[in-house]
């Protein structure tokens, strides 16, 4: 059974052309012990998903969903009491930004502290409570790579670098002992050498503790290395999900194909300075979506059957939507 | 052929004196800097964060001044206080586009700014030239009216870069240019500055973190670690057979993540 599954999850916002779908028929799974990447660009609607995977959604807004399950248990039909349970118990999220995500007038250690839940603490006296819970907070903090953890402890978000912020982050999530971890872009702006310690330490957490990770990102060389399966959003919409390998061995969905072109470090044969492959045009706003296919505008194959929402098929397990996809020639 | 930039022992120093204790100074030091750029030649600066890439572009452009070391243009070097020569020849784009361009003031403002301040052209050449430079960015003339807000990422990106070019500079200082930028529009970005690169024969200084597009357009690279420049090169040599320890952990760290060797 799968751990956490999605199926046509769609939100809508009100703007001032009236009710727009920011999210359209999401379909995502996660399996126990598995590492699903989302990829996407900035307004696909990432971290809307992940926001309505916590339930931290604006009260405006109409989320429906044909399926929303954790575990077997449907999210949308638990009481907020239960809901937050399993948001605060088996979830953790690290999120964005983490100078703007952590509380900017409390020490990191009161913040770290604060996410420890009471079970992992035990009982005590107070003296015993807070030795341990010390404890806990440096040991956190070591196996996330923070090794002068005395200094952070006792600074404010604004006095360390944003990599350790979001090392930071990563063990605030991580004290919990979740089920299911959310990392919302944890590698934005890091080092390659930063990247591949955080890297190194999501997949050692998956192996041995079990951890299913969803691993939100545009970074398509941090998701090639720990990701198994992948799953493409554009604009709201679910292009293609399968394998990595099978995606990326062979893209069926012309934005795939795009993506995979926009790194040059995938292609060893591509000769320096040459040119890249681009896709035209930039990415829609929400006030001014396409009809059907929200690719349609910018895709080389686009035609006039483009304008319907094209139905979502399969070959294996690999799933894609696309009135003319790359194996098809037009 | 003399190359369009060469910066010759270039130093850069700052004291900070924390409270009142001479003795207790942080010192971050820059240099020494040397390198050599010829027309039409990308040269891009890698390294970590806080390790010295941003103050090097701040002293090619000028907004800090270095302690020792010259700058020579075009064989020439260049005067402190002959500002013109330098922001007519060597321009800058910043890290985030958006952030840089006036939200009071829409494009062609924006971009009339150092026209006005270093050339002699009358208003409707000035117009002209507006219209020219947001052409060859892939912009309509239309969007000189627009204002910040009214821009996407992408755009605004191309107005920065419009704003470099405005002046026909000969270099173009690149600070992290790409991000911000989503993949698809940042191939976009690569496109277009390569282009212009052929068409102009702009030389570009690249400051990246992104180890794959600095290898796709970049010819030399400039490895720089706490300050100094541990190595420098070809980019093919640098990525194939970097020398220095630290280079060499730079590029192992990039090509595990190719290779998908991390585990």
């Amino acid at each position: 059974m799968p751990l956490l599954d999605i199926k046509n999850l769609t939100l809508e916002i009100e703007t001032t052309n009236g009710w727009v779908k920011a999210l359209d028929k999401i379909s995502l799974t996660i399996a126990p012990k598995e590492i699903r990447a989302l990829v996407g660009e900035s307004g696909s609607g990432k971290s809307l998903i992940v926001k309505a995977i916590v339930g931290a959604i604006n009260e405006g807004w109409r989320l429906t969903a044909d399926r929303l399950n954790w575990g077997g248990k449907d999210l949308l039909m638990l009481s907020d009491e239960e809901r937050r349970q399993i948001t605060r118990e088996d979830i953790a999220v690290i999120f964005q930004n983490p100078t703007h995500s952590l509380d900017p007038t409390a020490t990191l250690g009161e913040q770290l502290e604060e996410a420890i839940p009471d079970h992992l603490i035990g009982k005590g006296w107070y003296w015993e409570r807070r030795q341990r819970r010390n404890e806990i907070v440096a040991s956190q903090l070591h196996k996330v790579g923070i090794k002068e953890h005395d200094a952070c402890v006792s600074s404010y978000p604004h006095q360390i670098p944003d990599d350790i912020c979001q090392k930071f982050m990563i063990a605030m999530a991580l004290a919990s002992e979740p089920k299911l971890l959310i990392a919302d872009d944890p590698t934005k702006g890091m080092e390659t050498t930063t990247k591949i310690q955080i890297l190194k330490l999501l997949s050692r957490l998956n192996e041995t503790k079990e951890l299913s990770i969803l691993f939100v990102s545009h970074d398509l060389l941090a998701i090639a290395s720990l990701a198994e399966t992948m799953t493409v959003l554009y604009c709201g919409q679910t292009v293609e999900s399968g394998r990595l390998m099978q995606l990326r061995r062979r893209p069926l969905h012309p934005y795939t194909k795009a993506l995979l072109d926009s790194a040059p470090s995938f292609r060893k044969d591509l000769l320096p300075k040459t040119e890249l492959n681009a896709l035209e045009g930039t990415i829609p706003t929400l006030q001014n979506l396409p009809a059907g296919c929200r690719l349609g505008p910018r895709c080389p194959r686009a035609q006039k059957e483009c304008v319907k929402m094209p139905e979502v098929r399969y070959i294996q397990n690999h799933y894609y939507s696309c009135h003319f996809p790359l194996h098809r020639y037009k | 052929m003399t190359p369009v930039l060469a910066v010759k022992q270039l130093y850069y120093k700052r004291k900070t004196v924390r409270g009142w204790r001479q003795a207790a100074v942080d010192q971050f030091v820059v240099g020494p800097i040397n390198f050599e750029i010829n027309a039409g030649e990308t040269l891009a600066v890698i390294g970590d964060n806080g390790s010295g890439k941003s103050t090097i572009a701040n002293l090619l452009v000028g907004v800090e001044n270095p302690t020792s070391g010259s700058i020579l243009l075009n064989g020439q070097k260049i005067q402190y206080n002959n500002l013109k020569q330098r922001s007519l020849n060597i321009r800058m784009i910043f890290q985030q586009a958006r952030e840089s361009l006036n939200p009071t003031v829409p494009v062609g403002k924006i971009l009339e700014e150092p026209l006005k301040l270093n050339t002699d052209l009358t208003a409707q050449e000035r117009h002209e030239r507006i219209r020219e430079t947001l052409q060859q960015v892939g912009l309509l003339s239309d969007h000189a009216h627009f204002y910040r807000h009214m821009l996407s990422d992408g755009q605004s990106q191309r107005v920065a870069l419009a704003r470099a070019l405005i002046l026909n500079p000969q270099v173009i200082v690149a600070d992290e240019p790409f991000a911000a930028l989503d993949p698809s529009v940042r191939s976009q970005m690569v496109n277009l500055l390569m282009q212009l690169q052929k068409k102009l024969g702009l030389s570009y200084i690249f400051i990246s973190h992104n180890l794959g597009i600095v290898r796709h357009i970049s010819d030399r690279v400039l490895v720089v670690n706490n300050g100094r420049i541990v190595e420098s090169g070809k980019a093919e040599v640098i990525y194939n057979n970097p020398k220095t320890d630290y280079t060499k952990r730079l590029i192992n760290a990039f090509n595990t993540l190719i290779d998908n060797r991390v585990f």
